[in-house]
């Protein structure tokens, strides 16, 4: 809506015409992070916004510079504390990008299946506080108890129900339980069924389709042009997808589809990610039908891969192997490389330079958010203040990526 | 692996390029800095190259590393920075990534084009590539910091900024106050200053912080001053 602009004459009654300045945020019930957007208001029309990011700044790139290759994987972890195990396994495929070296089809089909669980969990997240800060509660009470039952199987294999750390340059940490099929059938249908749920008290929710249809709306040119990807800049029309574009891991072996968008709007990027999480359930599917029973989870090199704990327990060289990969870390050859996989939010870039050492020179992380958040202040400008909200929300601005 | 756009860069620009190396499958060249913005521009149009999609800008400070010589990553260049750009092409689905060597100036001096209208994406990574480096992007709309405050002082990405260095305490900002408003006296916690250990610290707000007028910052009276000395370390453990 335009602020009318009526022309008075001398005398006449006269409303306050100053603008207003807001600040929503840092912290704001309705906000989905820790941003403060600096709005001017003609009414309740945004004249001008400033989106404000780095609350949740804490130095991550900095502080990879300070320990091993290994030691960077518990900081990835809480990139995007959403998803953990997508960030995990986008550092360990940069690392391993840079050292030359493909893991065991074994460990490729179970990271598949890691991540995706973990994408399927981070898209409720966003989907649930989406709902929730229009109102509606009830979905956000479902889609919790749906990742419930996701993080119940995440923390069964890794130990951990967020923060896993669980990949390892060259493996992982552990090799899938004998369970971890079976756990995922149990649980999908009660999942997909939550999903349905939602999505029927959603869809046919009047105030929420008022507040989503045709707002927020990004075209793909800009989009494009502002380095968005994943759900949001599919729901623009672009069918990318880093694991249909450049497969990376076993995705190229398994059948699933890149829903997209039609009009970049809040509607579209709802409802990308819900079918996203539709395409993810048949991904796991396949990875968990297709993942060799036993057989090696890591490569089978000794710099690189920590010996089994009765090596390091009972012989010298598994204590020195051990010893040194703790101490100096896995060496990574001098170089530089950039390796980039499909997070929950988009490309998850990893730009990483070795001198040869242990200890990384530089590891910088391309959150995909950064460039996302980047777009708010362009689709809100012009709009209304409540239309904030819900542009905010389905951007998913996760702070601690997006802020490093 | 496909040098191709790098083969193109090399025909039309050849002096501009100082060298090339695909390592790992990943095209990279490194460009005269003097020839960013045009180069930049021209990989946009080319419609053999086409990279509209904006990828990543950042930064690497190589403060401290070899002689180049000797050192494979640098090629060249003995400079300090280098302004690393990632690139992607929407149609043609390839990437590029182009670098551009920066000497160690004094901090105005260090400068690169801006590239915030060739893709308006550049914005923010160059933001926070200032942010984190004090690269100067000339040219760009609205340089300031992005994820720290003001009154953050050096640039911590740096290599010669120590991990270790804290930083002052920030004055109250003056020129904010009708924009936020202060807290009242029995609002807000004094989270990290150095309070006296007789004081005791039980509950919000107190006569201690009206005593101090923490939120002006005049200056503090008796013994409960010193909030420009360090935090010991008890302090710092509760907040």
């Amino acid at each position: 809506m335009e602020p009318v602009d009526v022309e008075l004459k001398d005398g006449e009654l006269e409303l306050p015409t100053d603008s207003m300045l807001v600040q929503m945020g840092p912290s704001h019930p309705a906000m989905h992070g820790t941003v403060r957007i600096v709005v001017e208001l003609s009414g309740e029309t945004l004249t001008k916004a400033d989106v404000q990011i780095g609350f949740l700044h804490r130095g991550f790139e900095k502080m990879c510079e300070r320990g091993t290759w290994s030691q960077c994987l518990p900081y990835v972890d809480r990139l995007n504390y959403a998803s953990p195990m997508l960030n995990n396994v986008g550092f360990v495929l940069a690392a391993e990008k840079l050292l030359g070296v493909t893991v065991p089809e074994r460990c490729q089909h179970s990271r598949v299946a890691l991540s995706e669980l973990a994408r399927i969990a981070d898209h409720m997240v966003c989907s649930a506080a989406f709902a929730m800060e229009l109102g509606a509660f009830t979905p956000f009470l479902y889609l919790t108890k749906a990742r419930e039952l996701i993080y119940d199987i995440l923390e069964e294999e890794t130990g951990a129900r967020v923060t896993h750390a669980f990949a390892r340059i060259g493996g992982m940490a552990a090799p899938p339980s004998d369970d971890f099929g079976q756990m995922i059938r149990d649980a999908m249908p009660s999942v997909m069924q939550l999903v349905d749920d939602t999505e029927a008290l959603l869809l046919k929710n009047r105030i929420f389709l008022d507040r989503v249809e045709g707002l927020g709306v990004m075209s793909q040119k800009d989009a494009i042009a502002l380095g968005w990807t994943g759900p949001v800049l599919r729901s623009t029309g672009v069918p990318y997808d880093i694991r249909k574009a450049h497969p990376y891991l076993t995705y190229d072996q398994y059948d699933f589809d890149v829903p997209v968008g039609s009009a970049g709007d809040n509607y579209d990027r709802f409802m990308c990610r819900q079918a996203e999480i539709r395409q993810s359930a048949r991904i796991i599917e396949q990875a968990v039908a297709q993942m060799p029973k036993s057989g090696p989870v890591n490569i089978d090199d000794p710099r690189v891969v920590f010996p089994p704990k009765d090596q390091v327990h009972n012989t010298i060289e598994g204590t020195i192997r051990h010893f040194k990969l703790v101490m100096e870390g896995v060496e990574l050859p001098a170089g530089e490389c950039y390796s980039y996989s499909e997070a929950s939010n988009g490309e998850l870039g990893f730009y990483i330079l070795s001198d040869g050492s242990g200890t990384p020179w530089r590891v910088r992380i391309r959150p995909p958010c950064f460039a996302c958040v980047q777009g708010l202040e362009q689709m809100i400008t012009g709009g209304m203040i409540a239309d904030v909200v819900p542009a905010f929300g389905s951007m998913n601005m996760i702070g601690g990526e997006c802020d490093h | 692996m496909s040098r191709k756009v790098l083969d193109i860069l090399a025909e039309e620009f050849g002096d501009a390029i100082v060298h090339t190396h695909d390592q790992c499958g990943d095209e990279t060249a490194m460009i005269d800095p003097a020839s960013w913005k045009q180069i930049a521009t021209f990989l946009r149009d080319d419609p053999r190259i086409a990279m509209d999609h904006f990828i990543d800008l950042t930064a690497v400070d190589h403060l401290g590393r070899p002689t180049p010589t000797e050192d494979p990553l640098r090629g060249s260049d003995d400079s300090r920075f280098e302004v690393v750009l990632h690139l992607r092409s929407m149609q043609k689905m390839h990437r590029i990534r182009l670098k551009a060597a920066l000497a160690d100036q004094a901090d105005d001096e260090l400068q690169i084009d801006s590239l915030a209208d060739v893709w308006s994406g550049a914005n923010w990574f160059e933001r926070e590539c200032y942010d984190m480096f004090g690269i100067h992007f000339s040219g760009h709309p609205d340089l300031r910091r992005i994820l720290l405050y003001d009154e953050f002082e050096g640039h911590p990405l740096r290599k010669d900024y120590d991990a270790k260095k804290t930083q002052p305490l920030v004055d109250y900002r003056e020129e904010a106050v009708d924009r936020l408003p202060p807290f009242k006296d029995d609002e807000g916690m004094p989270f990290g200053r150095r309070t006296h250990a007789g004081v005791e610290r039980a509950g919000r707000g107190t006569a201690r912080l009206a005593e101090r007028n923490l939120l002006g910052f005049t200056a503090p009276t008796g013994p409960t001053s010193g909030r420009d000395s360090s935090p010991s370390s008890e302090d710092e453990g509760k907040a």
